[in-house]
């Protein structure tokens, strides 16, 4: 068979080091890496497992906040009452992704660090930038309805397929990673790359780096917030689309925004310029269109995804009018 | 009319006999039966779609530890017959389509012979493949006949003169997608051969079909090959006919002598190995008088088939049953592609041949402002229409009356795009059921009385998740006039008398049919008092009950249908289904294979769909994550109900055949559904939200 060796790592510091040494994958659920080790899309000649470190602990931080281990599985994450109570929008996210049985064993750093589910990156026999760098990509030209439709290359389209770090984008958490230099944070937002002319680096980790947590700030007094995604089935799909939002609004008036898409971009997307229209802006039907053409001016869609457009632009606006106009 | 038998355990609901087992996981699948010391097989695989192979160099993989051995085209044995040519494994240096088998390597373990089929060095040159099915190709042609012997095109009257003459005219052309079959068990074989005797434990709709396949294909006299299958985790017509790894797992197994073999497939090598159901194009015209009668119909399938094995999907033939109208005809046409064979599908013909003509049909209903159900039993026929023979018994307006009762169907607004609900565009459709009721020849029983009070009986049948085990038993137990609890039924191995394959919903009509003329024959012998070790073996009665008759099954399903009027998702909170079908054995088991029909038929409408990438030749969403099946989600409410029918033509049970049925017609309701809801009218399945959101 295809030898690989595997540790169980004690500490972080011995983890990372051992990943460090021999260039290991962490296995966390393994929902995601041993499904790529059985594709032969991965190959990793050592696992260090990371289950048994004193990762998977929920906390509320002293100032407010909440950090979550990066070994808590799914599951727990999304039924963890203070998860439920302040951030509802990420119990939401966990419970549309995957199946009760993988968000059992799914985990926060392995959800962040899933890997595309582009057709041809799962398929070796055909080629793909991501997997083999330089053998092309087959997707552009290719089936690509789940494809991304802002902030790709000419070499890679794939999407990142993630609904739990669409959240967590909008909810501005922080990535805590252990490195071989030691500790240090990432924001979310930056944690996952555009493929650019490297779509074989899916993120700004490099292969030793060991996330450890993720925090997330508190949500300010009188915002709302939710999560909304749409697939091609009711349960068990990838997104097409998906939002995260996060509003405040004050006397008619949008206070705070932030919004996160989810199914249109390499990484989960913050739509910036969609927020930067609102912001300030009293609420009405035809500031969250403007917003939401704003940020999809760039949009590029493909062969097979050229829905995903006027798609997203529905999920804004509508996502945007169910918070601005709920009942208090 | 043949003598029907009183009922008396038929009609009521015993569990499956071998439920038990099953949850248990103690019930032995094939891969599962306890053999000792197997080894296993793996499977290298084309990676393109027509070349010829110019090398294999199987060196690094029999250097690796474990590896017992490699067949190739150059070193597999020649096999007896090629005659089917999907079995020819291994017999030429031809690549017909990707996914072909190219060699296989034998190993002590899973692993080690999955990592040296990686090893292994298959050299191909390549051609140019052609994998693209259209309606405007060149080259279509017509098959000498289509799937079940039907004849590939018919005519009646003038069409021209028909649609002439039509008030209202429907021309339109409908797709279905290129569907895979995705039992849950994947297919797989343990073989054993030992002194020119073959064992095969495998996962067949037919034991006996897989004995003459292999038997044939190997040059043995069928005797000599014992095929094992008491438990199959579905087929849906992918295990009706042997597919390549059978014989590849025999040829292994020849290769080891006396060491069992494992051979399972796994769901992406499923793709390309056991048969799909092909892409269809249906052009249908249909011409309707002011008074809503059809003038004119006319249905013009066409399908795809590979090149090395011709396979014609009977799509035009439902059409020929269904409505009356003087003026018609179907047809059949075929692309030979660079594509694995296509093969069954619940339901071939049907399933696909309902969707256009049913869909047109709510399309003439509404330029003739007729009620779809009203429109329907306007053109109920008298005689079957292109036999001219007379229906052993039709019930279908009655299952659209009932229907409509049931579903609530006299409230409904008839404009589309009327009713709105929190967001949701809500509508409801309406479409029609046909099956044919077959009977397949070649059955035997044997039914042996064993003290005090056992009736053993015995036949090679399949379980197929059907409930075989339980609805055989009790057609016995009335064929005997005893209880079903008296009744020891052995199916699934062909030490057992010969049966037909678990197909065209063709079982319990055969089996059945054997099972009864045995039992009379049995009492006709011995009595109602034999004596211990008496037994008796016939074999299925002649019928000519389909000289006479046209023979059914009916139904009529119903639909309502939410678009989002934001992001266009389409889901179908309710199915209702009611079906003419006969006597129904076992209503537990019965409702079971109603509602699996009509729940993959909704998964159809909404969501399968194999995507073919040209460029390669192969489908590449081929695992479950991908190629999308509907989840308990998309299924919230799905009811299946059934009139009373008594068909005395039949057979002795008076029974039709349901295990095709539900999957024929759900399509076509969701989707006229769909357009009652929205106003847009979808002819391309499937039913994704990117044909809604605007
Ligand atoms: C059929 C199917 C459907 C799915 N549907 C969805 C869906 O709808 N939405 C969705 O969001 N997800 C979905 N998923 C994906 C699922 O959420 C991921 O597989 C899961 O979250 C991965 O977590 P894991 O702990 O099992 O990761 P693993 O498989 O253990 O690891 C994934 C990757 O992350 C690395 N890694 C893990 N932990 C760390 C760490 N702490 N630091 C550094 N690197 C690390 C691993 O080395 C590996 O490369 C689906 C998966 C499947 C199989
Ligand atoms: S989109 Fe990216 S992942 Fe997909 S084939 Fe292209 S390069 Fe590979």
């Amino acid at each position: 068979m295809i030898p690989f060796d595997y540790r169980r790592a004690a500490d972080v510091e011995g983890a990372v080091a051992e990943a460090a040494r021999t260039g290991a994958a962490f296995l966390a659920g393994g929902t995601n890496l041993v499904d790529r080790m059985k594709l032969g899309v991965s190959a990793p000649e050592v696992l260090v497992d990371i289950n048994r470190l004193p990762l998977d602990g929920v906390e509320e931080l002293p100032g407010g906040g909440l950090r979550v281990g990066a070994t808590v599985r799914n599951s727990d994450l999304a039924a963890h009452p203070v998860v439920r109570r302040d951030y509802p929008l990420l119990s939401r996210a966990l419970l549309s992704g995957a199946s009760g049985q993988l968000r059992t064993l799914a985990t926060t750093g392995g959800n962040l660090l899933q890997r595309t589910r582009c057709l041809y990156f799962q398929d070796t026999s055909t080629p793909c930038n991501k997997r083999e760098p330089g053998s092309g990509c087959s997707a552009i030209d290719g089936h690509n309805r789940q494809h991304a439709i802002l902030g790709a290359s000419e070499h890679c389209v794939a999407v990142h397929p993630s609904d739990m770090a669409v959240a967590m984008a909008a909810l501005d958490a922080t990535v805590l990673v252990h490195g071989p230099g030691g500790p240090r944070t990432v924001p979310l937002t930056d944690l996952h790359r555009l493929p650019g002319d490297e779509p074989h680096r899916d993120t700004v980790l490099s292969a030793a780096d060991l996330i450890t947590a993720v925090d997330l700030p508190p949500l300010p007094r009188g915002t709302r917030s939710l999560y909304r995604k749409v697939r091609d089935r009711a349960s068990y799909a990838f997104a097409l689309v998906s939002v995260a939002l996060v509003l405040h609004v004050d006397d008619d008036v949008v206070r705070d925004v932030r919004i996160a898409l989810g199914g249109v971009a390499h990484k989960p997307w913050r739509a910036r310029r969609a927020e930067g229209v609102l912001r300030g802006r009293p609420v009405s039907a035809d500031v969250f269109l403007e917003a939401a053409e704003a940020e999809l001016a760039d949009a590029r869609p493909l062969s097979g995804n050229a829905f995903k457009v006027p798609l997203a632009r529905n999920v804004i606006v509508s996502a945007l009018r169910d918070l601005a106009w709920e009942e208090r | 009319m043949t003598d029907l038998l009183r009922p008396r355990a038929m009609g009521r609901s015993p569990r499956r006999v071998e439920g038990p087992a099953k949850v248990t996981g103690t019930a032995p699948y094939a891969s599962d039966q306890p053999v000792h010391d197997p080894v296993h097989a793996w499977l290298v695989q084309a990676e393109v779609a027509r070349g010829v192979v110019t090398s294999v160099d199987t060196g690094r993989a029999l250097a690796e530890e474990g590896v017992l051995t490699v067949l190739t085209p150059d070193n597999a044995p020649r096999l007896a017959s090629t005659e089917d040519a999907e079995l020819a494994a291994l017999q030429s240096h031809d690549v017909d389509f990707r996914g072909q088998v190219l060699a296989v390597v034998v190993a002590r373990t899973p692993e080690t012979a999955r990592h040296a089929a990686s090893l292994v060095r298959v050299v191909v040159e390549q051609r140019p493949h052609d994998v693209r099915l259209s309606g405007d190709r060149a080259d279509l042609y017509a098959p000498e006949q289509v799937n079940g012997g039907f004849e590939t095109d018919t005519a009646e009257g003038d069409l021209a003169a028909g649609l002439a003459q039509a008030a209202h005219v429907v021309d339109r052309t409908y797709t279905t997608a290129w569907y895979n079959n995705n039992p849950l068990e994947p297919h797989a074989t343990t073989a054993v051969w030992s002194d020119e005797n073959l064992l095969l434990y495998d996962s067949t709709q037919g034991v006996h079909t897989t004995r003459e396949a292999v038997a044939e294909t190997f040059g043995l006299s069928p005797e000599r090959v014992h095929v094992i299958s008491p438990h199959v985790g579905g087929g849906f017509g992918a295990k009706g006919t042997a597919h390549v790894h059978a014989i590849l797992a025999a040829m292994a197994a020849r290769a080891l002598p006396d060491v069992p073999v494992k051979l399972a497939l796994t769901r992406q090598q499923m793709y390309s190995l056991v048969g799909y159901r092909t892409p269809t194009i249906q052009r249908v015209r249909l011409g309707g008088s002011a008074d809503g009668r059809l003038t004119a119909l006319a249905v013009d399938a066409i399908g795809q088939t590979s090149r090395f094995k011709e396979f014609a999907e009977q799509t035009a033939v439902p059409a020929r049953t269904m409505y009356a109208a003087p003026h018609r005809r179907t047809t059949h046409r075929l692309a030979a592609l660079d594509v694995p064979v296509p093969a069954w599908m619940r339901a071939p013909g049907e399933c696909p041949g309902m969707f256009g003509p049913e869909v047109a049909m709510d399309e003439l209903a509404i330029a003739c402002g007729l009620d779809p159900v009203e429109f329907r039993v306007r053109n109920e026929p008298e005689v079957e229409p292109e036999s001219g023979k007379p229906f052993s018994s039709r019930n279908l307006v009655a299952c659209l009356r009932e229907g409509a009762r049931r579903f609530g169907w006299s409230h409904r607004d008839p404009t589309p795009g009327a009713r709105q609900e929190s967001g949701w565009r809500v509508g409801t459709g309406v479409a029609a059921s046909t099956y044919p009721v077959n009977r397949s020849p070649g059955s035997e029983a044997n039914i042996r009385f064993t003290a005090p009070g056992r009736y053993r009986v015995e036949i090679g049948a399949a379980d197929i998740g059907t409930g075989t085990w339980t609805s055989l038993a009790q057609i016995a137990a009335d064929a005997l006039g005893v209880d079903h609890g008296d009744v020891e039924l052995r199916i699934g191995d062909t030490r057992l008398p010969k049966a037909s394959v678990a197909g065209g919903s063709s079982g319990i009509t055969s089996w059945g049919s054997t099972v009864v003329a045995a039992a009379r024959a049995f009492r006709e012998k011995f009595g109602d008092r034999p004596d211990d070790g008496d037994e008796t073996c016939v074999a299925m009665p002649e019928s000519s009950a389909s000289d006479d008759y046209a023979m059914h099954a009916f139904g009529a399903q119903f639909a309502e249908v939410r678009v989002h009027v934001d992001t266009g998702e389409v889901r179908v909170p309710r199915l209702l289904g009611v079906f003419a079908v006969g006597r129904v054995v076992n209503p537990r088991l019965a409702r079971s294979q109603l509602v699996g029909g009509m729940t993959m038929g909704l998964s159809m409408a909404l969501h399968e769909h194999s995507l073919l990438d040209e460029r390669f030749g192969h489908v590449v969403n081929h695992d479950l994550a991908e190629y999308h099946i509907a989840t308990n989600s998309d299924v919230p409410d799905v009811e299946a109900h059934w009139i009373e029918e008594h068909d005395p033509h039949t057979n002795p049970m008076g029974t039709k055949g349901i295990g095709e049925i539900g999957i024929v017609g759900t399509a076509a309701a969701i989707v006229n559904a769909a357009h009652h809801a929205t106003g847009i009218r979808v002819r391309d399945l499937p039913l994704t939200l990117d044909h809604f959101v605007r």
